[in-house]
C-alpha cells in the first residue's frame, strides 16, 4: 500500500473530507457548549470561594480540588461506563459537554477567584462606603475590573478545553479526533495523513486564540505603562 | 447627627477602641488627631459601618446603626474620602461621580451629570470629567474623590487622612477644597495630621491615644492650653 504518507492515502482522505468536517463541527459544538458551562460554573464557584460564608467557600474548594486532581479521562469513563449501572444513561455528546465543562469549570473558578482577590480592598471599601450592597458592589465595581484581568487566563483555558474535547474519541463521541481515528482504522489504515490533518485543524482553532491572548496581555501592559506615564507627567 | 455610646472595638485580642462616647451635632466640623495606630481610622470606620463595634452603639440621625441596616443607613447618611482615593479605575471621573446617584438614588443620568458638573466645578476639575483616574495626579484624584462623595449629598462626610498620600505640593489644593466645604452645612469628621487645617476649620478637635478619647476642645483651647498630659506630649512632638 506504499508508505504511511503515500499520495494514495492523501487522496482517500480528501475524498472523505466531509467526515472530517462533520467531526470538526461536533468538536466545535461540544467546545462552545462546554465553554459556556465552564464559564457559568466558574463564575458561580469563583464567587463562592471569595464569599464571607465558610460553607460556600468549602463547597467551592471541594469542587475545585476534586476536578483539578483527577484525570478528565477517568471522569468521562466513569460517566460513560459506570453510571449506566445505576440507570443514568446519556448521549456521548452530552457526556462530552458535561464532563469537559465541569472539569474546566474548576479551572475557571480558580481564575475568577484569583481575579476577584486581585482587586484592592480599597475598591470594596469605596463601594460599601457609598452604600452599595455586596451584589451591587460586585456588579458595578469589582467584576468589571476583574473581567480585563481574567480574559487572558480564560483564553488559555478555552484553548485547553478545545484540545481536551478530544477525550470524546475514547467514548466514540463523533468528534473530530474520533472521526479521524475511526476513518483511519476502518480499512484505510491511513493513520499518518489522518492525524496530521486533524492536528492541523485543532491548531487552526487554538492558534488564533493563543495569539489573541498574547495581544490582549500586551495591550493591558501597554495601557498600564501609558497611564502611569501620563500620571507622572500630570503630577 | 452622630452619637457614639461606649463604643469598644477589638481585632482579635487587640483592643483598638476603648469606651468611646461622642456626640456630633448636625453641621459640626470635627478633626481627629492622634498618634499612628491610636484607632482614628477605626473610629470613623465605625461611623459608616466599614467596621462594626464589638460593643456599644452608634446612632446616625437618631437611628441605631446595626449589621442588619448598615447598607441602607450608609446609603442614606454617609460619604467617605479615603487616604488612597479609591476611585473606580475602570470609570471616568464623571462615571465615578454619577454611579451612586444613578444606581442608588435613582436619579436620571442627566440629573446626575448636572450634579456632577456642579461638584466638578466645586473641586475645580471641570476639564477632567472624561479622564480616567490613572491619568490624573494624586491631588486631582483626591479632588475627584471629594466630588464623588459630595454628589450623593449626604449629611455626613468622613475624611480619613485625605492628604497623607499626596506629594507635598498637592496637599494645599485638596485642603483648599475642604476649607471651602467647611463653610457649608455638612457634618464633617476629618482625621488629619494637618494642624493648620484643624485650627482653621474645626469646631472641635479630638485627641485619640491608644484607643482612648483623651481630650476634646475647640481648636483655640485645644492648641493653646491642652489639659491632658498625653495631649501636651503629642502636641509638643508635632508642633516642635
Ligand atoms: N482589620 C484589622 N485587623 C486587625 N487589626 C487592625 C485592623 N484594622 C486596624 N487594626 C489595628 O488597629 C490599630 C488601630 O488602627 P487604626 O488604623 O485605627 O489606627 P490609626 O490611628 O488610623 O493609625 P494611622 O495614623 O497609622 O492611620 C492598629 O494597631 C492596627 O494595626
Ligand atoms: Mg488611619
Amino acid at each position: 500500500m506504499g508508505g504511511p504518507f503515500s499520495l494514495r492515502r492523501w487522496a482517500r482522505l480528501f475524498a472523505d473530507y466531509t467526515l472530517f468536517l462533520e467531526g470538526l463541527g461536533v468538536t466545535l459544538l461540544v467546545a462552545v457548549l462546554a465553554l459556556f458551562l465552564a464559564l457559568v460554573l466558574g463564575v458561580i464557584f469563583g464567587l463562592f470561594s471569595t464569599s464571607s460564608f465558610k460553607s460556600l467557600r468549602a463547597v467551592s474548594r471541594v469542587y475545585v480540588e476534586f476536578f483539578q486532581n483527577t484525570p478528565l479521562v477517568i471522569q468521562i469513563f466513569f460517566v460513560y461506563n459506570a453510571l449506566p449501572y445505576i440507570g443514568i444513561r446519556m448521549h456521548e455528546f452530552l457526556i462530552g459537554v458535561l464532563c469537559v465543562g465541569v472539569y474546566h469549570g474548576a479551572y475557571v473558578a480558580e481564575v475568577v477567584r484569583a481575579g476577584i482577590t486581585s482587586i484592592p480592598k480599597g475598591q470594596w471599601e469605596a463601594a460599601r462606603s457609598q452604600g452599595f450592597s455586596y451584589v451591587q458592589a460586585m456588579q458595578y465595581i469589582i467584576l468589571p475590573q476583574t473581567v480585563t484581568i481574567v480574559l487572558p487566563p480564560l483564553g488559555n483555558q478555552a484553548v485547553n478545553l478545545i484540545k481536551n474535547t478530544s477525550v470524546l474519541a475514547l467514548i466514540a463521541g463523533g468528534d473530530l479526533m474520533y472521526r479521524a481515528d475511526s476513518w483511519a482504522s476502518n480499512g484505510t489504515l491511513s493513520y499518518g495523513p489522518a492525524y496530521v490533518v486533524t492536528g492541523a485543524l485543532y491548531f487552526l482553532l487554538c492558534f488564533p486564540l493563543v495569539k489573541w491572548v498574547r495581544a490582549h496581555e500586551l495591550r493591558i501592559k501597554d495601557r498600564d505603562t501609558r497611564q502611569h506615564a501620563a500620571a507622572r507627567a500630570g503630577a | 447627627m452622630i452619637r457614639l455610646n461606649g463604643v469598644f472595638k477589638q481585632f482579635g485580642n487587640l483592643e483598638v477602641l476603648k469606651d468611646i462616647s461622642l456626640h456630633v451635632r448636625e453641621g459640626e466640623k470635627i478633626t481627629i488627631i492622634g498618634p499612628s495606630g491610636s484607632g482614628k481610622s477605626t473610629l470613623i470606620r465605625c461611623i459608616n459601618a466599614l467596621e462594626m463595634p464589638t460593643s456599644g452603639e452608634v446612632f446616625l440621625n437618631g437611628e441605631p446603626l446595626l449589621a442588619s441596616n448598615r447598607t441602607g443607613m450608609v446609603r442614606m447618611y454617609c460619604a467617605m474620602v479615603f487616604q488612597q482615593f479609591n476611585l473606580y479605575p475602570h470609570m471616568t471621573a464623571m462615571q465615578n461621580i454619577t454611579l451612586a446617584p444613578v444606581k442608588l438614588q435613582k436619579k436620571s443620568k442627566t440629573e446626575a451629570e448636572e450634579l456632577a458638573w456642579h461638584y466638578l466645578d466645586v473641586v475645580g476639575l471641570r476639564d477632567k470629567a472624561n479622564a480616567y483616574p490613572s491619568t490624573l495626579s494624586g491631588g486631582q484624584q483626591q479632588r475627584i474623590a471629594i466630588a464623588r462623595a459630595l454628589a450623593t449629598r449626604q449629611k455626613i462626610l468622613l475624611f480619613d487622612e485625605p492628604t497623607s498620600a499626596l506629594d507635598p505640593e498637592m496637599v494645599q489644593e485638596v485642603l483648599d477644597v475642604m476649607i471651602r466645604l467647611s463653610k457649608e452645612s455638612i457634618t464633617m469628621i476629618v482625621v488629619t495630621h494637618e494642624m493648620g487645617f484643624a485650627r482653621q476649620v474645626a469646631d472641635r478637635v479630638i485627641f485619640l491615644d491608644n484607643g482612648v478619647l483623651v481630650e476634646e476642645a475647640p481648636p483655640q483651647d485645644f492648641f493653646a492650653n491642652p489639659k491632658n498630659e498625653r495631649t501636651r506630649a503629642f502636641l509638643s512632638k508635632i508642633l516642635h
